[in-house]
């Protein structure tokens, strides 16, 4: 069996999710985070931000759900049973902050088989509502004995 | 911290994430794939039980990088990472890390997360604004 490869280039509809002052602060306790820029609204504005600033890793929260279809695309055909999260990566712009509405799009980058597996590449582009990059991330998704 | 240079090793981190954290991090995260929150699934997939988030361990490698750069959180402008090991609850991960590049105000940093001998996140490379 070899991978399909007509998905590569597609781009699915754009998702839009409003971060959120509790929802930020939820995330920043689970990964053990205890800067009150978090949690703290003067203590974020004293730091220079708009409001209430999400860790960098909270991306994953808003730019997520706009991979979702991406990934369970018929035509992108990705075996789930035997996926696994190969690699990730993440380029942060402007600041994410309570408040923000943030909408991301996703894209197939690359479809290639290497190793007797699948490799299934994905961009996420999230923009605020002033239009700036709050992120850029690369998902790659491996997919054994395709 | 403005005085790293090439070679330097970085702070240890050291976590032990306890039995619920995994339910923890989904419903923080939205990422409720049962490999991570329930036992009998885990296994009936073949895997010896519930695995760690890997957005969660890299969320710890994060954390260890924007530790370096201050704390503040927009010094983490680039975080690259290869998920090559499974994460177990109630196990004691090891951020640790060594800078490989510093220049025009910027470090990159070599990171790996680890769970005794299993490097659950290798090759992973972070980018602080310094």
């Amino acid at each position: 069996m070899t991978v399909k490869t007509e998905a590569v280039g597609k781009e699915w509809p754009a998702t839009t999710y409003e971060v959120g002052k509790e929802k930020i602060g939820e995330y920043a306790r689970v990964v053990g985070l205890d800067n009150s820029v978090h949690f703290d609204r003067e203590a974020a504005k004293a730091a220079g931000y708009r409001d209430v600033v999400a860790p960098p890793m909270f991306c994953v929260v808003y730019s997520a759900p706009a991979l979702g279809p991406a990934m369970f695309d018929p035509e992108v055909g990705m075996n789930f049973a035997a996926m696994v999260h190969g690699g990730q990566e993440f380029e942060w712009g402007e600041p994410a902050c309570s408040g923000d509405e943030i909408t991301t799009t996703a894209k197939c980058l690359e479809i290639f088989e290497k190793d007797g597996k699948g490799f299934y590449v994905f961009e996420t582009r999230s923009l605020n509502q002033d239009g700036a990059e709050v992120v850029k991330g690369t998902w790659t998704n491996i997919v054994r004995g395709v | 911290m403005s005085d790293l240079n090439v070679g330097d090793a970085i702070p240890e981190l050291k976590v032990t994430p306890d039995k619920y954290l995994p339910h923890r991090y989904a419903g923080a995260s939205g990422d409720f794939n049962p490999i991570h929150i329930d036992p009998e699934f885990a296994k009936a997939v073949g895997l010896p039980s519930t695995i760690l988030h890997g957005l969660y361990m890299m969320g710890l490698v994060a954390r260890s990088a924007t530790d370096v750069a201050g704390g503040d959180p927009k010094a983490l402008k680039r975080l690259l990472v290869q998920f090559r090991g499974m994460g177990a609850p109630e196990t004691e991960i090891a951020v640790t890390g060594t800078v490989k590049s510093v220049g025009d105000g910027k470090a990159v940093i070599d990171v790996v997360a680890a769970q005794g001998e299993n490097q659950t996140i290798r090759n992973a490379e972070a980018e602080i604004q310094l």
